[in-house]
């Protein structure tokens, strides 16, 4: 009687005991599995991509090269000995590297780009932590930056870091609120939050032609035949730190995104929230028996995911862009919320890995870019599409555990011999 | 007939579900009052009737009649906005923008992209695949499409157009195994599958576009060798229904033949009920002898090559060119019909109808110099939004779908 096994023990009983090659290495090199997937991932990315660029009867290494000279990393290998004034202050001070080089605006660009990449990661990698797949970054992006034109450009007379606060507040707040309808939809309804992400990524789409195109709310009061809104207020423009002022230097956005980093890695990791999150990503069923609200954590994850989004359409309007037009948000010309959807599964949604991947997208970005590409060995516009192949072969191999494939390849074999 | 006339009598006329439905009518009124041949010119008519409709539509959910009552209350209050708006033009203007022949000749032609798309969906996900890549493979078939025509316009002459519709099918068809391969075998999430499918698609057909025709665009002459419109000169003298199908290209014929086709074949025969069980219970249909990672396999490439058919009208048929990104999204709006119409061949059809509807009149009124265009062009989102909501019944896909199967 006792050796029958129940209905359940009989489908459920777990296979017996083997030593599993990849336990072994996990245990000795797990440091090395969250970096080198994703290192092998990208080497693979830019092999096949290599082989795109052949296709054409270009030298792959050339337009590397090309690209990479325009992102402007190449700075950190020219040394000198050179002098800079410290921002916001007058002293000058020695310094290793050369700050005005083309190169350093170059650098900034790049950096410029990051910024937002970063946040739109963290709005992927944070609903993901809880089993979310937030697809909607874009929409949350453009809703929050809607809200920061409106709220930079329309009220006047206001203290400059009051504005500025106010702004970034408003687009943070529209970015989460746009996002928790997701949110709320996934948690009242059980509605897929994919399907609910995309069709608002889409409305904020037209809701933003509506608004900035002609005769829209938001369209600017000067000149009633162009579809751009009003231009922000000097007040409610980020302090730029380096490059010149005038040429779209590198504002204090970046040290925002970066604090982000540091908040999410603290929320996640630190917090009753960041736990009940993860616990809830792990196994929902668990969770809600531990005690934990399954509905809160989803509107939460949610919710949080856009206000990073939002925060950095806010950044953009408030650090470099000062105006949106209808172009900027119908001609599929901003991809920010996408190529951050990359860079978090490439990062594996830990905080140091979006930060390293967004820096990876951002320099491609720019340095595929007609302003920083010679055309003479590579077409911009070419480029650009390169970038977006790259980022699809990214997301594409970043789901396949490269350094698992050898082992379930072998495991393969020998379940093919044995039968 | 005594049956029916039973049936006749026990309907309440005044109970709360025939309430909810007078109010979702009362709310279509109050737009429909305010247009073309009617157009009422005041305020007070479609206020009135939206409120009417969000009052009967407010009493029978509280009566228990919740699906219906509250599409009254949403008819209502989109019927009072749209009402309103069109009070705000001229009629001279409406007149221009509402002619109903022709919007619903445009209907048909912005339906049949989303048409393809959703069917291919459809394969897809009733076989527990998700396929948020339909955007990519339509993309896919746009180019190739047009990049197979002109290659055999050479030897093909005028039909190339055959060709061309064969090489978008195969170019879907590449990109729709990779998504199988990778969310079938290695049993990666499929959405995120989905998603590199779209970026691949995107900068694979730009990359190749820019490369071929970055500086003279695809051939003007495209439009001599396109999929050619069907001329039934019997019918085109018949008022209102003349216009609408006396001219009607060849693939929204199609797309007429592949959504009956679709229905027979998931719904009436052994294949497609093999189809349906592999996406509402894998291990079910294993145990019963199906191979369910041949089903799926068939099923998503299948829904790769429609899917890319409807990318080869959108540039052989429809604009006679291709441009970088030229979907803009149709095919989302494809899986959004598919949601909206919960799976399910027919009510899907009237879902992409709809769309259809909104991105004609849309286009009409943004070509009419009209601001609120682009916010036509967000109802198919909104309403998919309201669909997946609850309100128009729970919409509900296939149980397996998005889980890929272990055999054990």
């Amino acid at each position: 009687m006792s050796d029958e096994l129940t209905a359940e023990e009989f489908i459920e009983a777990p296979p017996p005991e083997t030593p599993q090659p990849s336990q072994h290495f996990a245990a000795r090199f797990g440091w090395a599995t969250g970096i080198l997937p994703s290192l092998l991932t990208v080497l693979l990315a830019f092999l096949v991509s290599g082989i795109a660029i052949l296709a054409i009867g270009k030298n792959p290494i050339k337009v590397y090269r090309a690209i990479f000279d325009g992102t402007g990393l190449n700075w950190f290998f020219h040394f000198g000995s050179y002098s800079i004034r410290i921002p916001f202050a007058t002293t000058h001070v020695w310094f290793w590297w050369d700050t005005s080089s083309t190169a350093a605006q170059n650098l900034q660009q790049t950096l410029i780009t990051t910024t937002p990449i970063i946040l739109t990661a963290l709005a992927v990698a944070f609903p993901f932590r809880s089993g979310l797949f937030n697809i909607g970054g874009q929409g949350q992006y453009f809703v929050g930056s809607y809200f920061a034109v409106w709220v930079g450009s329309s009220i006047a007379g206001l203290n400059g870091p009051v504005h500025i606060a106010f702004a970034i507040v408003a687009g943070a707040l529209a970015g989460a609120a746009w996002a928790g309808i997701a949110g709320i939809l996934k948690a009242t309804v059980g509605a897929h939050e994919v399907i609910s992400t995309i069709m608002l990524n889409w409305i904020a789409i037209y809701v933003g032609s509506y608004l900035l195109g002609q005769g829209g709310p938001l369209q600017n009061t000067t000149q009633p035949a162009i579809p751009v809104s009003n231009n922000i207020v000097d007040n409610a423009k980020l302090p730029i730190f380096w490059g010149p002022p005038l040429l779209q230097g590198l504002s204090v956005a970046i040290f925002i995104a970066l604090g982000m980093l540091i908040v999410y890695s603290i929320i996640i990791n630190r917090s009753t929230l960041g736990y009940e999150v993860r616990a809830v990503g792990f196994n929902p069923e668990a969770a809600r028996y531990g005690g934990i609200s399954v509905a809160r954590n989803y509107f939460l994850a949610m919710a949080i995911a856009g206000a990073f989004a939002g925060l950095a359409g806010a950044l953009d309007v408030l650090g470099w862009r000062y105006n949106l037009g209808q172009l900027d948000v119908t001609s599929n010309v901003v991809q920010i919320g996408f190529i951050g959807l990359a860079a978090a599964l490439l990062g594996r949604n830990t905080a140091l890995g979006v930060g390293a991947a967004s820096l990876l997208f951002g320099a491609l970005l720019t340095g595929t870019s007609g302003r920083q590409l010679d055309p003479s060995i590579f077409r911009p516009d070419l480029a650009g599409n390169l970038t977006t192949i790259i980022q699809g072969l990214v997301v594409l191999f970043v789901g396949l555990n490269l350094t698992a494939l050898p082992v379930w390849w072998r495991k393969r074999r020998a379940r093919g011999a044995a039968t | 007939m005594t049956a029916m006339v039973a049936r006749f009598e026990r309907v309440q006329w005044f109970g709360p579900r025939a309430v909810g439905i007078y109010g979702i009518v009362l709310g279509a009124l109050a737009f429909w009052l305010m247009l073309p041949p009617l157009e009422a010119r005041t305020k007070v008519l479609p206020v009135a009737f939206g409120i009417l409709a969000a009052a009967a539509g407010i009493w029978s959910a509280s009566r228990g009649e919740r699906r219906v009552g509250w599409g009254a209350v949403v008819a209502g209050l989109l019927g009072i906005g749209l009402g309103l708006l069109a009070t705000r033009s001229s009629t001279a203007h409406l007149d221009s923008v509402v002619v109903w022949s022709s919007l619903f000749a445009a209907t048909l032609r912005y339906a049949t992209p989303l048409c393809y798309a959703a069917i291919g969906g459809l394969y897809c996900e009733r076989s527990g695949v998700i396929n948020v890549a339909l955007e990519g493979m339509m993309l896919s078939g746009a180019f190739f499409g047009v990049e197979a025509a002109v290659w055999a316009h050479g030897w093909a002459g005028n039909e190339a157009w055959i060709v061309g519709i064969i090489g978008a099918g195969i170019s879907g068809m590449v990109f729709a195994t990779i998504h199988a391969i990778w969310s079938i075998q290695f049993k990666v999430d499929q959405i995120i599958s989905g998603t590199a499918i779209n970026f691949l698609a995107l900068g694979i057909t730009g990359y190749l576009f820019i490369d071929k025709y970055g500086d003279t665009g695809t051939p003007g002459d495209l439009a001599n060798y396109g999929i050619p419109d069907i001329h039934l000169s019997f019918i085109s003298s018949i008022p209102f229904i003349g216009p609408i199908f006396g001219q009607l290209n060849l693939m929204i014929w199609l797309s007429f033949v592949l959504l009956i086709g679709t229905w027979f074949f998931v719904f009436r025969t052994p294949y497609g009920l093999r189809l349906r069980s592999v996406g509402e219970h894998p291990r079910a249909a294993d145990t019963v002898g199906i191979n369910v990672f041949k089903v799926r396999y068939m099923a998503v490439i299948a829904s790769g090559g429609i899917a890319a058919m409807g990318g080869a009208y959108l540039t052989l048929g429809f604009v006679h060119s291709f441009s970088e990104n030229i979907t803009a999204g149709t095919g989302f709006i494809g899986l959004a019909a598919l949601v909206f119409g919960k799976w399910r061949p027919f009510p899907t059809y009237a879902a992409t109808l709809l769309f259809g509807f909104s991105s004609a009149l849309a286009n009409n009124l943004t070509t009419y110099g009209d601001q609120w265009g682009p916010l036509f062009s967000a109802l198919p989102y909104v309403l998919t939004l309201v669909a997946v909501a609850g309100v128009i019944g729970r919409s509900i896909g296939p149980a397996a779908a998005g889980r890929p199967y272990v055999k054990q």
